[in-house]
């Protein structure tokens, strides 16, 4: 699934994307905590969460995690988008919750991507 | 060992957490080291620079590189994991509820480290704690 179909599927709108038609995902991840993203997710996953700060971004890059989806309407300071383009990471914000937001992504073909890595 | 590279960590410098980290990631791929293991090393990495900057005074990781592994090392000041073993059961933390708040210290960090590299060797005492992390280049 690519961004742009990501972006119609969740009403997202588009803060950051240096990534565009590059990279097709199989498999996302809902989480607020990173230890888990860090423990659990697979590359090349997409990375559905709740927080907007700066560690969000530096553990996607760690991840290989091209794409991260704010949910809940949030939206990034300047200085986590900064660190983001740094790290050539695509940013969306969706107003849909988490649950809605995964909800509709697996019911579109994305699995979901938890072990070990 | 044919290179080696040292990188000062600041306790509680969370602007900066993931750094190093991300410079050391940016080297392995750039001399052309594998992506999983690239990815292991990153993992490895960020936990590490992370519980120096959580529960460390301050201190040092060091990157070194030979043919055959990857080695890094975290050398801190103070104040030491009192039970080791404790601190590798999976979901056991000290963190503060701050660090919670950020996504972090749910009590992952050295059992993913363990789980990531080929040898570990941890060494703390009250001054400080030394960790050895080794990846063998296959």
């Amino acid at each position: 699934m690519k961004i742009k179909e990501i972006c119609e599927l969740l009403d997202a709108e588009v803060l950051l994307d240096p990534v565009g038609d590059s990279v097709d995902f199989k498999c996302a991840c809902g989480a607020d905590l990173m230890s888990d993203v860090l423990a659990y997710v697979k590359h090349d996953a997409l990375l559905l969460t709740g927080l907007v700060n700066a560690h969000v971004v530096r553990t996607a890059e760690m991840m290989d995690i091209p794409c991260i989806v704010f949910v809940r309407g949030k939206r990034p300071a300047q200085d986590v988008l900064d660190v983001a383009e740094e790290c050539g990471i695509a940013l969306l914000s969706t107003e849909h919750t988490m649950f809605t937001a995964c909800g509709k992504l697996y019911a579109s073909g994305l699995t979901g991507s938890a072990g070990r890595v | 060992m044919n290179y080696q590279e040292r990188f000062p960590v600041e306790a509680g410098d969370f602007a900066s957490a993931g750094e190093v980290s991300a410079t050391i990631k940016q080297k392995l791929k750039k001399i052309g080291v594998a992506q999983a293991l690239v990815r292991r090393v990153a993992i490895v990495s960020y936990e590490a620079e992370l519980n120096m900057i959580i529960h460390s005074l301050g201190g040092e990781m060091v990157l070194e590189l030979s043919p055959r592994e990857i080695r890094i090392i975290c050398d801190d000041v103070g104040p030491g994991i009192p039970d080791i073993s404790l601190a590798m059961q999976e979901g056991y933390s000290t963190a503060p509820e701050s660090i919670r708040m950020m996504g972090f210290g749910a009590g992952m960090g050295l059992p993913n480290i363990s789980k990531n590299v080929d040898d570990l060797k941890i060494k703390s005492d009250p001054s400080g704690t030394r960790m050895e992390m080794v990846f063998f280049i296959a």
